[in-house]
């Protein structure tokens, strides 16, 4: 992993690349995240930079590679997926939220989004089977107990180098 | 004490090199294994399909793979069995001979049979009509069944009973095929029932956990985008149109019925007009094919021919008129394909035996005494297994031509057309996109025609191997250069299931034709290893009766109907203890389901409570 990371870095600073951070545009040229739609969320959540940059530095990217392994439980998966999935940073799952989820699973551009119509009855069937105190946002309680009965999840939310 | 650790010693030496060979021989099956892939045929070419189109085109051309060693290994069985018997004998190596008796009480005339392999100087044209319809210079090869006029072969001392051999080796063939077949699809069956069992929370599923994160190739994540995409908007459809049928009114419905209906009264009537016609087309065929005296090249090849093309025209119309009516009859989009794939299905199967019963109605015509002394028209037909085989023949050839021709000047021009001028009328038209379910019914069509003629004509299963080979490397370029990535990307698992569930009706199909020829219709005293028998089934009995006779008594036994009923009966209970079993699996699962729901209720109910009590 601290060779992986120490490409990204140009070549002056590789010296001590422990301490240093990497621009958001570096780390998104691994091709683990390349062709992922969440990779400006994964940069954003997992960053730790005051600056709010959303620059990494070697221990953020140990922290995401360690959240995206084998070998994390299921509940540190689901934690970070909320934190991924919450667009606006509000702490809940709104519909915005929602919205914005499933049109970056169809894909950029405008023939891949759904119509308005569709969209409405998608997160109505959402809300529907995952809102269980029925206030129209998704909790991290409900979120994890969702996560927690769908079978693909352990196997699609990872990484591996 | 010391012998006690002497023991103790000796017991773990014993289970340390119990396990140090057990790791030992794991790592060599891993090796193995890990070699073996390598020697799978078109690995590396299937995978990098896969990776740019899918894994629905990529089922396709695993398929087709499949289909390749299928009939290779068919061709090997007949091969060695039948052919390579009768070739060693005929030139007399090893020191073998070929008895050849003459059917006994038979009438001369039913035994002449000289078929005219080209002598003499003869034009280029007539070497590529024989090679294209399989007549003159094939018609004496090992191609076809004329050319096994053997009785048995001697090897040394030992007797080779060739007619036989021939039955069985068919009979072999057939079951591998069946059990193979069988094998695949059970395998699929499985992945299938575990698929569609949990629709509990599907779409929270497919949005929360849809993306796999391991995704790094930019095609690839299109492909995803896309089927992510589409499988939410089929749900979301059929949701819809689900709530919409429920809502129907009782005059509503009446009328969605009774349009139901005439439709199907429609599809039956097209399909009874293309079989009436190609019972016409080879009847006409197989008349003016026989007195035409070779003199028009273009005209005897386009009458030969004939048959093939109006299957293949009904093969290509068909489709396309079922997939028009069908929009009209308002089901569900997912049986909506399932019907007009079976309506082709069917239309493509029949057609094949309607062929085949035209050319026996032909045969066996036995008005004005044509058969009298022989059983079948043997004016016509002296040896009619290798007329058989020989339609066989020519329908695979042609299949073959028009996959190429349609490649090469449908899509090929279709490409160039839309990337070189931009009117809008041919924007729209777009690139071909690669229909899967008329790629695969089409190759079962052909496959099916290759189990029909093997009987007839021996040699086939290895141009249908050749044949499957040169289609798979057309349609891979045609995939890469003319065709785009389909819009409705299709779930490989139930496609596979699919397509050897189509395969198996295509088998079970081609029993029929080589069942009723081998069992009632009395095989040509001309030609072929079965001239001394009635029928060709009847090398079997002949058999049996020189068995020595305690054997006879046994298989006698076997066949009869005391030991037929009881075992037929045991057979039907242990079908229904199965069925019971399922019933009770699928009983317990649904419970088990709503004990989850209950669950779930439960969960709520104490949440709320604690929400409250805070």
């Amino acid at each position: 992993a601290y060779k992986r990371f120490s490409e990204l870095l140009p070549k002056e600073e590789r010296g001590n690349a422990c301490s240093v951070r990497v621009p958001k545009r570096q780390i998104l040229t691994l091709p683990e995240l390349r062709a992922n739609p969440f990779q400006e969320r994964i940069c954003r959540v997992f960053s730790t930079s005051e600056a709010g940059d959303d620059s990494m530095s070697f221990e953020d990217f140990l922290d995401m590679l360690s959240v995206f392994s084998d070998s994390a439980t299921s509940e540190v998966k689901s934690h970070y997926a909320f934190r991924i999935f919450d667009f606006d940073e509000d702490g809940t799952l709104d519909r915005k939220d929602l919205e914005q989820l499933v049109n970056c699973l169809t894909g950029q551009g405008e023939e891949s989004r759904l119509s308005s119509t569709e969209m409405e009855q998608l997160i109505q069937n959402i809300l529907e089977e995952s809102d269980i105190d029925k206030d129209g946002t998704i909790n991290p309680s409900e979120f994890q107990h969702v996560v927690s009965r769908s079978p693909d999840f352990a196997s699609s939310f990872k990484i591996v180098l | 004490r010391d012998f006690y650790q002497a023991d103790v010693k000796y017991l773990s030496k014993w289970k340390k090199w119990k396990r140090t060979s057990s790791k030992s021989l794991k790592k060599v099956l891993n090796e193995v294994k890990g070699w073996s892939s390598y020697l799978v045929l078109w690995r590396h070419d299937i995978h990098s399909i896969e990776g740019r189109f899918g894994t629905g085109i990529q089922s396709y051309f695993s398929f087709l793979r499949f289909l390749v060693l299928l009939n290779f290994i068919n061709f090997i069985l007949m091969f060695s069995f039948v052919t390579l018997p009768t070739i060693i004998s005929t030139y007399g190596i090893f020191n073998s001979t070929v008895a050849k008796i003459s059917p006994p009480n038979i009438e001369y005339n039913c035994t002449i049979y000289e078929p005219s392999g080209n002598k003499g100087l003869v034009y280029f044209f007539t070497y590529l009509k024989d090679l294209l319809s399989g007549t003159g210079f094939l018609e004496v090869t090992s191609l076809f069944y004329g050319y096994y006029t053997i009785d048995s072969v001697w090897i040394s001392i030992m007797r080779y009973n060739l007619p036989l051999a021939y039955l069985l080796a068919t009979f072999a063939y057939l079951a591998l095929s069946l059990i193979w077949i069988i094998k695949r699809s059970v395998e699929g069956f499985k992945q299938n029932l575990v698929h569609d069992a949990d629709q509990f929370q599907s779409y929270c599923n497919k949005v929360f956990a849809g993306w796999d994160f391991c995704i790094t190739d930019p095609n690839a994540a299109r492909l995803k985008h896309r089927s992510l995409q589409y499988e939410l908007q089929t749900d979301l459809e059929e949701e819809r149109l689900k709530q919409k049928i429920e809502h129907r009114t009782i005059k509503e419905k009446l009328r969605i019925y009774s349009l139901r209906i005439s439709i199907n009264i429609i599809v039956l009537a097209i399909l009874l007009g293309c079989f009436y016609s190609i019972y016409r087309v080879t009847v006409f065929s197989q008349e003016n094919s026989n007195d035409v005296s070779n003199t028009n090249f273009q005209a005897n090849l386009l009458v030969q021919y004939l048959p093939s093309i109006v299957i293949t025209l009904a093969n290509l119309i068909g489709p396309l008129i079922f997939t028009f009516l069908i929009q009209f009859e308002d089901y569900l989009p997912a049986f909506e394909i399932i019907l007009t794939l079976m309506r082709c299905v069917f239309l493509r199967l029949a057609n094949i035996v309607v062929l085949l019963f035209s050319l026996w109605s032909q045969i066996s015509n036995c008005t004005a005494d044509k058969c009298k002394p022989c059983g079948y028209n043997y004016k016509l037909y002296p040896c009619w297994e290798s007329d058989v085989g020989r339609e066989m023949y020519k329908l695979m050839i042609f299949d073959l031509i028009i996959i190429l021709a349609v490649t090469l000047f449908v899509d090929f021009p279709r490409k160039l057309l839309v990337t070189h001028c931009s009117c809008k009328l041919v924007q729209w038209y777009g690139l071909p996109e690669f229909g899967i379910s008329n790629n695969v019914l089409e190759i079962i069509y052909g496959q099916t025609i290759c189990w029909i003629g093997t009987f007839f004509s021996p040699l086939l299963p290895a141009i249908a191997t050749v044949k499957y080979f040169i289609i798979f490397y057309i349609k891979k370029i045609s995939l890469k250069h003319t065709c785009k990535p389909s819009a409705k990307p299709i779930r490989a698992s139930s496609s596979n299931f699919f397509f050897l569930a189509v395969l198996l009706i295509g088998l079970v199909l081609a029993f029929i034709p080589v069942g009723v020829s081998i069992a009632s219709i009395p095989s040509s005293k001309a030609c072929g290893p079965f001239r001394n028998f009635n029928t060709s089934w009847e090398v079997v009995p002949v058999t049996i009766l020189e068995f020595p006779r305690g054997l006879q008594k046994f298989l006698f036994g076997i066949a009869s109907e005391a030991f037929a009923v009881p075992i037929f009966m045991v057979i039907c209970l242990i079908m229904f203890y199965f069925i019971a079993l399922a019933g009770a699996h699928k009983r317990v699962v649904e419970q088990l389901r709503e004990q989850l729901v209950l669950e779930s209720r439960d969960k709520m109910f104490l949440i709320r409570k604690i929400t409250e009590a805070q």
